[in-house]
């Protein structure tokens, strides 16, 4: 097979790859309705995907919020600037590291769990096995997943964020000095509810699909071995990040284009 | 069709991928209430066979009948109604590990009828006592033996009291008390349900002791021989007589198709040096 050959035959693979992904998450969509008259598996799902995700969440809003005060701190004083550390540290977690970080994490722990679980689920035949029991998979088993993670990635991103900026509170003024009342108050005039934090939970929302769909994806069409499940597992963190990051981008240059 | 054939297999060829073919155009009918048995070595697509009556791949020609309506996996209606009459025995029970024994066999139960719960909580001890594990309801599928969860997914498989039931490979990796009862779990439901069933296996002894028929098929998809138990076992061809007598080497090879020994040993090329 010469080079024109072999780059036709990989182009094609990409598209019908690109279609199978897109008719899978199409299906999924239409299942949607079907999974939510099974209401109970939805919460349980939340539950699972987002309750149990929350303390690597929290762990980290507050690690990120210690330092970037820190940071900020340092580079906001040389220009006489410490005053606007809150605005500063608030902006950059809600519009930015809070839906990012979040979706970066939440791909790590919830979409590795779940691209391995479907994935033993299929190498177990219980895939196959609820098929033959004329029981759709997709509505029964990995909607309410979707949903789950949907519901849950804005949550854990918002609490991200505020946790975040309660640890910052804690390095600029118990330990810093900073003033307080002023850490605050230009939060409060300054950061706007809707561009800022609305986008940021606009961003988070669309990671969420974007983390819960590969994860699912790479679950549903692994192949049915060890080897199989590791490899889709490894594909989920990567593919979920890169998207993740592109798509952030492209939102930020849509969201904030204007000052 | 005639009314005493449930399932009919026409002129089938099946490849995952078509330029590699799993089933070369075969032929068979299955009788109504029946137990057959399809025997074969591992890897000559008795799996794949079950798969094509369950609807889960298209054959790539020819056409299987259910009970006189051709499956059309691009039907997907049509493929979960007649899914619905049959119920599936995975080799290695395929249950919901997540899940309890008495929820796995409750599971058909609650995804499609609308019974109330006391009702399918007499359904389910009524499936799991019919094969002996009503006592195990409450276990999780993790404190269960091999052969035990052979016969709750058993037990989950008629629990909608399928028209069809399909055993894949009931006996393997079974010890020998498990086995008689599998064997003689699959027998009794047969004759008491007057379900039509299939069981796919390569375990000759039980396999004869239990069916009504027989079909013998080889690698490549091929049918070898077909008919009752005791005319399969008298047979005089080679190949049924290797199967069934579990001969190690005759029409079926031992050895896996290789270069001549000479080639690969390079002992053709010492011989020709002086």
């Amino acid at each position: 097979m010469n080079f024109v050959q072999r780059l036709g035959n990989n182009t094609l693979d990409q598209l019908r790859g690109w279609g199978h992904a897109a008719l899978f998450f199409w299906e999924m969509l239409l299942a949607v309705p079907a999974a939510l008259s099974r209401f109970g598996l939805v919460v349980a799902q939340i539950y699972a995907i987002g309750n149990r995700s929350l303390v690597i969440i929290l762990a980290s809003g507050l690690a990120v919020g210690f330092v970037l005060a820190l940071q900020m701190y340092y580079a906001l004083v040389t220009y006489g600037a410490a005053e606007s550390l809150g605005l500063i540290v608030n902006l950059s977690l809600v519009r930015e590291l809070g839906p990012v970080v979040t979706g970066l994490l939440f791909a790590g722990r919830a979409g590795t769990s779940l691209t391995a679980e479907i994935g033993l689920m299929k190498a177990g035949e219980q895939i196959a096995a609820m098929e033959l029991m004329a029981i759709d998979p997709k509505a029964r088993v990995l909607v309410p997943r979707l949903i789950g993670g949907v519901v849950s990635m804005p949550i854990l991103a918002v609490l991200f964020s505020a946790v975040g900026i309660l640890g910052a509170w804690v390095v600029a003024v118990k330990m810093i000095g900073v003033d307080s009342g002023n850490f605050w108050s230009i939060m409060q005039t300054q950061v706007d509810v809707w561009r800022d934090v609305g986008n940021g939970v606009i961003k988070s929302i669309v990671f969420g699909v974007i983390c819960t769909v590969v994860a699912l994806y790479q679950g549903f069409e692994t192949e049915a071995t060890p080897e199989g499940v590791a490899y889709a597992t490894t594909r989920t963190v990567v593919i979920s990040s890169l998207w993740i990051l592109g798509m952030d981008f492209i939102l930020t240059a849509l969201m904030f284009s204007t000052p | 069709m005639n009314s005493d054939t449930f399932i009919e297999i026409e002129h089938v060829s099946f490849g995952y991928d078509p330029s590699r073919l799993i089933l070369k155009d075969i032929s068979l009918k299955f009788p109504r209430g029946k137990v057959t048995a399809i025997l074969g070595g591992s890897g000559c697509g008795k799996t794949t066979l079950l798969r094509l009556i369950g609807g889960v791949y298209p054959a790539n020609s020819g056409r299987v009948v259910f009970d006189g309506d051709v499956i059309n996996t691009r039907d997907k209606a049509q493929t979960y109604k007649l899914r619905r009459r049959l119920g599936m025995l995975f080799q290695f029970g395929a249950l919901f590990t997540d899940l309890t024994v008495f929820e796995n066999v409750a599971f058909p139960l609650r995804e499609h009828t609308a019974l109330p719960e006391d009702m399918i909580r007499d359904i389910v001890l009524m499936k799991l006592n019919a094969v002996g594990l009503r006592g195990a309801a409450a276990l999780r599928i993790s404190e269960v033996s091999g052969g035990m969860a052979r016969r709750i997914a058993l037990a989950r498989a008629i629990a909608l009291d399928p028209e069809l039931i399909m055993y894949d490979e009931p006996f393997a990796g079974l010890d020998l008390i498990s086995m008689g009862v599998a064997a003689k779990l699959i027998r009794t439901l047969n004759d008491v349900t007057d379900a039509t069933s299939l069981v796919v296996s390569h375990d000759v002894a039980e396999c004869m002791a239990i069916s009504d028929f027989v079909v013998l098929m080889a690698t490549g998809g091929r049918i070898v021989a077909q008919g009752r138990p005791e005319e399969l076992m008298a047979s005089d061809d080679p190949e049924t007589r290797q199967f069934v007598r579990g001969e190690p080497d005759g029409p079926v090879k031992f050895h896996y198709p290789a270069p001549p020994m000479d080639a690969d040993f390079g002992l053709s090329a010492q011989a020709a040096t002086p």
